[in-house]
């Protein structure tokens, strides 16, 4: 293995290898596409996987009832927790290099909340006519949803970010990411507490998080945006290598610091807030995610982290999703329940099993 | 190697403003940092150091005058093409998870790969060789977060190497370490100083051994006006006494003893 890669050299000490594990990243892939077929097939009606795959390649199913469950329910539905997914996971990857914090996510920061609140602000605060939340979102119109969202999710990290800059302990950084977060769920509440109740019912429901809301209508602009910030977000994985360093020791190596920290946080706020806008506040994958994948990958290399994440996520996103619907059991959990209760876990194996954090 | 010294001040202020309250730490530097020098940054507390090592670096702005590296002047170089001609290495804490050591050690060729960071053949030995001359390579496969303080600091030295330039910078790199890591570091700062051809500036508190390795000495006394000698030279005139003047009377007699 060695020996193929260094026929030039006559080492006394072999070098580790540092290219990009294409054949995990393979297995991933592959798991991802059985995963996908898996959620298509699996609900309160199972279908068979060879009339799922058959709906795909645009043929027919046995029953015309199991192509229209599979293009108009479960395909949109897959394709968003695919898509969350991914997102979430790298904007988690983002937000702990650039603050260089283990525990940092959209989620724990505050982001998701500023999400939040943005779409809040555009579904209740303009509380003239009673119409329900999502007839409301239509009327709005998907690209002002994910711009609240967005500007919501960029406010938050932008004033996180300010403050990272003067204080430099990451506990205090948590903390204050954590008070931001309450501050503004608070402000969400406010806007609640003068909300007519079947707004509030439905913003409820949204808060619950579920890859299920979105329509193929939504999906032009939820898969666009996804799909150009996490490509976007490729192009700064040598950025964020250097940033693992710290910014002084970036900056000393050649890096824009001020460009390269603009664009990831841009690309972790449009992503977190797409998310949160079409999904709803979405835990724990955005911090799992890129730890599991670290201990997976045995590396912070963010050239195969990046992929590694993308998959990972979307795995992840999709099992939870296949776990929440409780097949066969007639209901389907919140999303957020299934989340917390396997990624809660999850992180404490993480953080038991290597003794501690190191960072990120 | 060029024929121009890797680094010139000319009429160079440090310190802070004008934003802030003007703070004026020293003025009128004309220092020469030239190749194959290893040059030691010696003074007090809040004299300056760490800003004068800021200011160089280019990560600080001077009040007034010019900083030229390898003859060009400083402001006319991008980050990118100053990385080219400075590496650093810092006190910042670098903690990189699951990196190994080579991996960190591969970052130094961030400014000449492209935007993929994708390692060439080459930019792998010249890292290899890199660690090699920092005598870590036996630690390639280590977690950075498993080396110990002396090996870490090795390891951001192969980093600064693999870098490629002409001129190091180095902030308190013997700083944490004990006294046998201290004086390993600096044998081999001095190594690759004469070896290498490397212009070499560190700051340290590490006066005995400041005096015992560096060609030559830059005193940063309270007072602000910096000394620059061999060795040799400042011992005898009594500079190094006056720069450590205002410590007290325990750290003149001791320094007395030391250089009599």
């Amino acid at each position: 293995m060695f020996l193929k890669r260094q026929p030039h050299t006559m080492t006394m000490t072999a070098f580790p290898r540092l290219d990009l594990r294409k054949p995990v990243l393979l297995a991933l892939f592959l798991l991802l596409a059985a995963a996908f077929v898996a959620s298509l097939a699996a609900g309160s009606v199972s279908i068979p996987i060879d009339n799922v795959v058959r709906v795909l390649t645009g043929g027919h199913a046995d029953k015309d009832t199991w192509r229209t469950i599979v293009l108009t329910f479960r395909l949109p539905k897959a394709l968003t927790a695919l898509l969350a997914g991914a997102a979430l996971g790298i904007a988690g990857l983002q937000m702990q290099t650039l603050f260089r914090n283990p525990l940092a996510d959209p989620f724990v920061l505050g982001i998701s909340s500023g999400a939040s609140l943005g779409v809040a602000l555009m579904v209740l605060g303009t509380a003239a006519a009673s119409a329900a939340v999502f007839g409301r979102i239509a009327r709005f119109g998907d690209v002002g949803l994910v711009t609240a969202a967005s500007l919501g999710a960029a406010a938050v990290f932008a004033l996180i970010m300010m403050i990272a800059r003067r204080v430099h302990s990451v506990v205090t950084l948590l903390v204050l990411g954590l008070m931001i977060g309450y501050a503004t769920s608070a402000a969400v509440s406010l806007l609640i507490y003068f909300s007519a109740p079947e707004q509030i019912a439905a913003f409820t429901a949204w808060s619950f998080g579920s890859f299920g809301g979105v329509t193929w209508q939504q999906m032009r602009v939820f898969f666009p945006v996804c799909v150009v910030a996490l490509a976007g977000s490729l192009a700064f994985s040598k950025s964020l290598n250097a940033l693992m360093l710290g910014e002084n020791y970036a900056r000393s190596m050649g890096l824009n610091v001020r460009v390269a920290r603009w664009w990831v946080t841009a690309s972790a706020s449009v992503l977190a807030g797409a998310v949160t806008a079409f999904c709803g506040p979405i835990g724990f994958i955005g911090v799992a995610v890129p730890h599991l994948c670290r201990a997976l990958f045995r590396t912070s290399d963010h050239r195969i982290l990046m992929p590694a994440v993308m998959l990972t996520g979307a795995i992840l996103a999709i099992v939870f999703d296949l776990i929440a619907q409780m097949p066969g059991a007639g209901f389907t959990l919140p999303l957020n329940v299934v989340a917390s209760f396997v990624g809660a876990p999850l992180i404490v194996w993480i953080i038991v099993r290597r003794g501690s954090f190191g960072l990120v | 190697m060029s024929s121009a010294p890797a680094l010139t001040t000319h009429d160079l202020a440090i310190g802070y403003g004008p934003l802030r309250q003007r703070r004026e730490l020293s003025r009128g530097l004309n220092l020469t940092l030239a190749q194959g020098q290893l040059v030691c940054l010696l003074g007090p507390n809040g004299a300056g150091k760490s800003t004068l090592l800021r200011t160089l670096a280019g990560a600080h702005a001077p009040l007034s005058g010019e900083i030229r590296i390898n003859g060009v002047d400083m402001r006319s170089l991008s980050v990118q093409a100053l990385a080219r001609h400075l590496a650093l290495v810092l006190t910042d804490r670098v903690d990189a998870g699951h990196l190994n050591a080579y991996g960190l050690a591969a970052l130094g060729r961030f400014p000449y790969t492209d935007w993929s960071g994708k390692l060439s053949g080459q930019d792998e030995q010249i890292t290899q060789a890199a660690m090699r001359a920092a005598h870590c390579d036996g630690l390639a496969h280590q977690i950075v977060s498993q080396l110990s303080d002396g090996e870490r600091q090795r390891v951001m030295i192969a980093r600064a190497l693999a870098q490629q330039t002409p001129l190091i910078l180095l902030d308190e790199p013997t700083a944490f370490l004990d006294l046998p890591r201290r004086i390993e570091i600096m044998q081999l700062l001095r190594a690759l100083a004469h070896e290498q051809g490397k212009a070499i500036l560190l700051s340290t508190h590490d006066l005995e051994l400041a005096l015992r390795y560096a060609d030559r000495l830059w005193l940063m006394p309270n007072d602000g006006v910096l000394a620059e000698g061999a060795p040799v030279q400042l011992r005898t005139s009594g500079q190094l006494l006056h720069t450590f003047a205002g410590e007290g009377a325990a750290v003149t007699t001791y320094l007395s003893e030391l250089l009599s």
